[in-house]
């Protein structure tokens, strides 16, 4: 029997089996950011066991809430910083340097076809797009990462979701994880990997993909992945050319994480994608999914673009074509956060940014900040929404206001009519 | 670790129970698991439920469906259930990350099928119900209303070291 990409990097990375179906692995890299970690880092303190088992594998950056907005959130970043410092973690980011996790560290190359990847944050699962296998963790398994390098497992257990047709102009990978989150429902990936492939994967950007598997959380999926390829091997190469003669020699060697042809997946999920439409949320589950046409006329109060889901210069771009020449309606508040200083700064070059602003956008610094309701864009009670992020909970972005969750073309279009718009009906 | 598992139920009868419902996004600037014990499911809105309530206040075991925890990696959600002194949950099913973070905390996290759930449920309709766990033979009794329901709940023997241990670390420390 073959095996999916999951397997085949568990195998490689199996440091111990201490019972059947559980699998400890060791880890390429242990990501933190300032929420989840000072706990863990109180925690090794408090047991006198102020280590980490490699600081060249573990990367850190305050994100959630920066620049600090109280004592509270200053006292988390400076936990995270005193830490870095004194462990020689060189790759920590903060004010200047930082953006939002997911973003920031594939962008800095630390992400690998064939890594194991955990970090105390549930999108973690983004990272799988470079052929990674990459979940979200809570702060003891964190914690026992920084200390050993090791997570443990169940076995892994694959959904394959085929993704074949033609999109659609205006509709993009967004549209697609919203369909897909329809399909498989809120707990119907759980314990699973989520594994995207198929013709209309295989043309996405690397943006793009991080997009799919950024929201295999939203379906309970532990990570999802797709096939390193040409288009991995493009946007890692200024990391990667010391260590491979040549990009063929690079994707040979990446190939061997695909998935075995004979390989076993628990489900498999064909898509076409020819007739999909712009896709939007409506109520507060993330598999609560409608054509964005049947919610239109529903108002929203702000717009909402950037986050781990759509902060990336591909989705600001997508945005910054519809908003051109237009301005948000009266009363709409429009906040545009790139999700870090490097796509800050090639939208601005390109002239994005101006886009927004004529638009009457707010641009903020790269930071999760209101996706969760911490900081620069909280809703007030019976406020909505119109948002680029992931998660659409009762309260999520403020307590008693409402999240749409869509694409950055259809929540610039939205925040352009007041109401939820097709992109396709400006 | 000594915890005793078991102690008055709360039954939360809705699936999907999200994390930012068990503790909202607005309290992770604690740096404390203590500092969460006031605000324990505070934005969970279900009929009948009163995140200020004594039910709450009393529980040491939460019942509910499926997919509990679903949502963010946030262990903050287990911890505000420990500083409430709950250290068993009982549903249908889990979100993963939630679950293993309990099991990391040496805390449990039973699955029982749907139809043992709705039968604890319905326990639950005729009064007051509390359950006491015997972690060493899987088995559970509920009572409350002059009548006993027995279970046997399955636990994977990882699961099961992780709560003899008092959690991941401990047996992490110990092993690698």
């Amino acid at each position: 029997m073959g095996q999916t990409i999951a397997q085949k990097i568990f195998a490689a990375h199996l440091r111990d089996e201490p019972f059947e179906g559980t699998f400890v692995l060791d880890l390429d890299r242990v990501l933190c950011h300032e929420i989840t970690t000072p706990v863990a880092i109180a925690d090794l303190q408090w047991r006198q066991k102020d280590r980490v088992f490699d600081p060249c594998k573990i990367k850190a950056v305050i994100d959630h809430v920066t620049p600090a907005k109280d004592s509270k959130t200053a006292v988390q970043g400076k936990i995270l910083r005193d830490w870095a410092g004194r462990h020689g973690i060189v790759d920590f980011f903060d004010v200047g340097q930082n953006g939002v996790c997911h973003v920031l560290f594939p962008e800095k190359g630390f992400i690998r076809p064939g890594f194991t990847v955990i970090m105390g944050d549930s999108h973690t699962c983004t990272h799988g797009a470079f052929g990674a296998f990459a979940a979200g963790v809570g702060t003891t398994d964190l914690e026992v990462g920084i200390l050993k390098g090791v997570c443990a497992f169940r076995k892994p257990v694959s959904i394959l979701v085929n993704i074949a047709g033609q999109l659609q102009d205006q509709v993009v990978s967004k549209d697609v994880i919203l369909y897909v989150i329809k399909q498989l429902g809120v707990n119907g990936a759980t314990d699973r990997v989520i594994e995207f492939r198929g013709p209309v994967v295989d043309a996405m950007s690397m943006d793009a993909r991080m997009t799919l598997t950024n929201m295999a959380i939203e379906a309970g999926g532990t990570s999802g992945i797709c096939w390193p390829d040409e288009v991995t091997v493009d946007y890692l190469w200024p990391f990667i050319s010391d260590d491979y003669p040549s990009k063929e020699a690079a994707l040979a060697d990446f190939s061997k994480w695909h998935s075995d042809a004979d390989a076993e997946y628990d489900r498999v999920l064909n898509i076409d994608v020819t007739d999909l439409q712009p896709q939007v949320t409506y109520d507060y589950k993330p598999d609560c999914v409608m054509n964005v046409r049947d919610l239109s006329d529903t108002p929203v109060d702000q717009v909402y673009i950037g986050t781990c889901t759509n902060g990336r210069l591909e989705d600001l771009q997508q945005a910054a074509e519809v908003l051109k020449g237009r301005t948000l309606a009266p009363g709409v508040r429009g906040i545009l956060s790139p999700a870090s200083p490097k796509i800050f700064r090639e939208a601005m070059e390109l002239g994005i940014l101006g886009v927004f602003m004529d638009a009457g956008f707010c641009i903020t610094n790269p930071t999760c900040g209101a996706c969760l309701g911490m900081s620069n864009g909280v809703l007030a009670p019976g406020e909505a929404c119109a948002a680029t992020s992931n998660r659409n909970f009762q309260g999520r972005m403020g307590q008693g206001g409402m999240v749409y969750l869509m694409s950055p073309a259809t929540a610039a279009a939205s925040g352009i009519k007041g109401v939820v718009t097709d992109p396709r009906d400006l | 670790m000594n915890r005793t598992f078991g102690g008055p139920a709360i039954f939360l009868d809705r699936s999907d129970i999200n994390t930012d419902e068990i503790i909202p996004a607005r309290y992770l600037t604690e740096v404390t698991k203590e500092a969460l014990q006031p605000y324990l499911l505070e934005d969970l809105t279900l009929g009948g439920f009163d995140p200020r309530g004594e039910v709450l206040k009393q529980a040491a075991v939460i019942v509910t469906r499926k997919n509990f925890g679903c949502g963010s990696s946030r262990e903050h959600a287990p911890w505000a259930l420990e500083v409430n002194g709950i250290y068993t949950v009982i549903a249908e099913g889990y979100a993963r990350i939630f679950r293993q973070n309990m099991f990391n905390c040496g805390m449990l996290a039973i699955e029982l099928p749907a139809a043992d759930i709705d039968r604890l449920f319905a326990l639950q309709q005729q009064g007051s119900v509390a359950v006491v766990v015997d972690l060493d033979q899987q088995r559970l009794t509920a009572s409350g209303s002059g009548q006993e329901l027995h279970f046997e709940f399955p636990l994977a023997p990882f699961d099961k070291a992780l709560v003899k241990a008092g959690g991941w670390v401990e047996f992490a420390d110990a092993r690698y």
